[in-house]
């Protein structure tokens, strides 16, 4: 048992618990109190692979935004009898056998998968620079040809990746369903109070 | 990070996933359902940085369709909560059940 072990333990088991806590809780507060845990549970995650940006945009956006957005959803529609909805026991029963159905099938798709047991030694992922170069449309992140001071079969690695056009599809696709969202919620005046 | 092989990362990407797909089918509050559109996200996202990590072909890859998906979950989310509060406006319920139009 190794740190990064016991740590993947700890912070697996903790997500895992609180997924379940998701789908087990009736309020519906508890269960966006759950989300946030789980939440954070995977940023840690991605913060454990070595993917520091992922996590640090996890943490931001989903915990400091999105999340956010859902529990002003809860606090402007659960009042009253709303905020627990009971489900009925065949419900339970049919969710859950298709739940435990589509897990048991994953399992077996990624035992069968012939994963390597370990990480490859010695290159972590690509850190903020590379990624942020990668999204402005720059084809090579790293330099070609030998640099002083660097194992040679590593300077000459290129990747070829421009991620410019997804990006700004994704930024303009956001902006518009920013507005169209913003439309949609507005204050109505009630027709008939 | 090296002890640790791909295969509990898929594991647990698949038990966020069932996970998900279980709050989706059983919960009757609509906010409900949408969080567990949130965990089914978190499952595929947990599997793009795993393999990110695991395989050198995705090294950029992973990362950048992770970093895609959480845009894209925060931009459902919006029109999502759109939906179901104008909805709420309409009915004053969130009860997916009685949802049989979105105004009366």
């Amino acid at each position: 048992m190794s740190l990064p072990v016991i740590l993947f333990a700890v912070v697996a088991t903790a997500t895992a618990v609180s997924a379940v806590g998701v789908v087990a809780s009736r309020n519906v507060v508890r269960m966006a109190v759950w989300l946030l845990f789980t939440l954070i549970g995977v940023s840690l995650l991605y913060f454990l692979l070595g993917a520091e940006f992922a996590g640090a945009a996890q943490l931001i956006v989903y915990v400091g935004g999105t999340l956010v957005l859902v529990v002003f959803g809860v606090m402007l529609t659960a009042h009253g009898p709303l905020r627990e909805l009971r489900t009925k026991k065949g419900e339970w029963l049919v969710g859950g056998a298709l739940g435990g159905a589509l897990f048991a099938l994953l399992v077996a798709v990624s035992l069968q998968l012939g994963s390597p047991a370990t990480a490859p030694e010695g290159d972590a992922l690509p850190g903020t620079g590379q990624l942020g170069l990668a999204f402005l449309g720059v084809n090579d992140t790293a330099p070609e040809g030998p640099i002083t001071g660097v194992p040679a079969e590593k300077a000459t690695r290129r990747t070829r990746a421009s991620y410019l056009l997804p990006f700004e599809i994704v930024s303009v696709h956001l902006l518009v369903v920013l507005i169209g969202a913003a439309y949609l919620a507005r204050a109505k005046r009630r027709v008939n109070p | 990070m090296t002890e640790v092989g791909l295969t509990p990362f898929l594991i647990l990407g698949a038990f966020l996933f069932a996970c998900g797909v279980t709050c989706v089918a059983v919960k009757r509050n609509a906010v409900g359902v949408l969080m567990g559109v949130e965990l089914i996200l978190n499952a595929a996202n947990v599997n793009l940085v795993a393999f990110a990590r695991f395989n050198p072909a995705f090294r950029l890859d992973g990362q950048v369709f992770a970093l895609m998906v959480v845009v894209l979950a925060a931009a459902e989310a919006a029109v999502a909560l759109a939906i179901v509060l104008n909805f709420y406006n309409n009915h004053a319920t969130v009860d997916v059940d009685e949802a049989k139009e979105l105004k009366e």
